[in-house]
């Protein structure tokens, strides 16, 4: 990588987007620097899902454009797509695991569509990448087996076979135990060191984020309310931040008439 | 939110004209749909894409060889059934061996391809609508097109595939499961034999009736596909929504094949 782009493996410059006729992210800026952990945090419904699922491709935005390492995905063609997918991981909420298949065979799917490698090299590497979430052993197991910190962590695998670049998680710690939780920020931080991964992290777990972040971009009603280093986001005196941070129900002004029409139905 | 009227009539045409978009925008979306996997099945080998032979297999097994009994049963029960109902009318005639030709042409032609194509909308069309649409709930769709593997290529190109082979091979032994029916039933109500009936059921039919009804099996194929993976791609609301497109598709894929059945006849007996 060359000149300008040498220090961002993500740029989104004006994103905006609909969802029919709703406008659900309002212009959002953000650049995400080569081998950071960037954690995109808000409440329910600011749009920190929708953001994902644009930044991973899976939806044409309005207008504005997404730079993923350097390529904009919202004009490059199908096959120049697929490939940039192969330097793309992503573990879902859920684990997304193909609830068909085992696990071995869930991780090394990206292998067996992209690559032209024997059977038995396809098989020590998913078993290699289960070793490094910890599920050596487990690649005979069907999805519907494992429990749900287990799912996750084979998502994991299954998201980093191909080595790639960029890493995304959506909502890593939802529905784990604190322990689980914490094993899998340890998780988080050692791809980032040892694979020198470029990571984004969607969630609204404030502790885990503390923990893992480089830098933190607070997401508002389709609006980035700040995006800086966690200390600065701590010490933010945005009210809405502060509300967020400190688990306060937000004391939106309640507008009288507008009020009424909405009970009323006018 | 759309502005009611409140005018019931001009409400009503609305309604007709919103469903109709919808019935259009959903034919548009099964063509689309054809192509693609169409794309895939013939292009995907040369641009190193290629549908999984495998999985084509796997499905082949699945939709077809297991549906083998019960489209047997069926059949069976329908050759007699229509052997019982001839024996019946043609007696008022005293011409009851004829029964031979009238079990022999409703069976390939009709009852044949639409017992199966039924059967099929029950229990692959569902069986579609369902897995597909759990898989658009749990992401997993999300998780392959991430993967940059291509949803369509990878589950409805083989499903398709399948379906057009198994279909017409069902259909065809179906056939043959329903003048099994009819021979049986013939041979104990009036004594005929075996050997004579499928002699007369041979010289009754022409290639053109067996093929009529294979032909009609294969448009059932296509629809029942389309109909249960399209339903499954447009599952939202969890394990709520899969049952409701479950359901629908197996309402639709019966209807759309029944209406096919009609129309197909019609011109193929010009």
């Amino acid at each position: 990588m060359t000149g300008n782009s040498k220090s961002a493996a993500i740029e989104v410059n004006d994103l905006v987007t609909h969802y029919g006729s709703r406008e659900i992210l309002h212009g959002i800026n953000l650049t995400v620097h080569a081998g950071e952990i960037m954690i995109i945090m808000g409440g329910s419904g600011s749009g920190k899902s929708t953001l994902l699922r644009y930044l991973l491709g899976l939806g044409i935005p309005t207008s504005g454009s997404i730079k993923l390492l350097g390529k904009d995905i919202t004009r490059i063609s199908n096959l120049e797509m697929n490939q940039l997918r192969q330097n793309m991981g992503v573990a879902f909420q859920g684990g997304a695991l193909l609830s068909s298949m085992t696990i071995g065979e869930n991780v090394q799917l990206p292998l067996r569509e992209h690559t032209r490698l024997d059977e038995k090299t396809m098989e020590i590497m998913a078993r290699m990448k289960l070793e490094v979430v910890n599920l050596g052993g487990f690649e005979k197991l069907m999805p519907a087996e494992l429990s749900g910190g287990m799912t996750k962590r084979a998502a994991v695998a299954r998201a980093i076979i191909m080595d790639p670049k960029l890493m995304f998680f959506d909502e890593p710690s939802a529905g784990l135990d604190p322990v689980v939780s914490a094993e899998l920020d340890e998780l988080i931080l050692n791809l980032r060191d040892a694979m020198k991964m470029t990571i984004v992290v969607v969630t609204h777990e404030l502790e885990s984020a503390f923990k893992i972040a480089d830098r933190i971009t607070v997401l508002d009603q389709g609006n980035i309310l700040m995006t800086d280093t966690v200390e600065n986001i701590k010490h933010s005196d945005n009210e809405r931040i502060q509300s967020l941070l400190n688990r306060r129900p937000s004391n939106d002004e309640v507008q009288a008439d507008e009020y009424l029409n909405r009970l009323t139905g006018i | 939110m759309p502005e009611s009227s409140s005018h019931p009539v001009i409400n009503t045409l609305e309604l007709v004209g919103r469903s109709t978009v919808k019935l259009i925008e959903e034919a548009g979306y099964y063509v689309a749909l054809l192509i693609e996997s169409l794309y895939w099945i013939i292009a995907g080998p040369f641009i190193k894409r290629p549908v999984r032979i495998h999985s084509i297999f796997a499905q082949m097994m699945t939709m077809g060889i297991a549906a083998c009994p019960i489209v047997f049963v069926l059949s069976f029960s329908i050759g007699v059934m229509l052997a019982i109902q001839m024996i019946y009318n043609l007696k008022t005639f005293g011409a009851e061996s004829q029964v031979v030709v009238g079990v022999a042409l409703s069976i390939t032609r009709e009852f044949g391809p639409l017992i199966t194509g039924i059967l099929i909308a029950g229990r692959t069309g569902s069986s579609l609508a369902a897995k597909i649409g759990t898989m658009q709930v749990n992401q997993e769709i999300d998780a392959l097109r991430v993967m940059g593997i291509n949803p369509v290529r990878y589950l409805v190109s083989p499903a398709l595939l399948a379906m057009m082979i198994m279909v017409p091979v069902l259909t065809f032994f179906s056939d043959l499961a329903g003048l099994l029916g009819g021979a049986v039933y013939t041979g104990i109500e009036i004594g005929l034999s075996f050997d004579a009936y499928i002699e007369r059921t041979l010289s009754a039919l022409v290639v053109a009736d067996v093929m009529q009804g294979l032909f009609k099996s294969l448009i059932f194929a296509l629809i029942i596909t389309l109909v249960g993976v399209s339903n499954g791609f447009s599952v939202t609301g969890g394990a709520e929504g899969v049952g409701k497109a479950t359901t629908r598709s197996v309402v639709l894929s019966i209807s759309y094949i029944v209406i096919a059945d009609m129309i197909f006849t019609y011109f193929l007996n010009l």
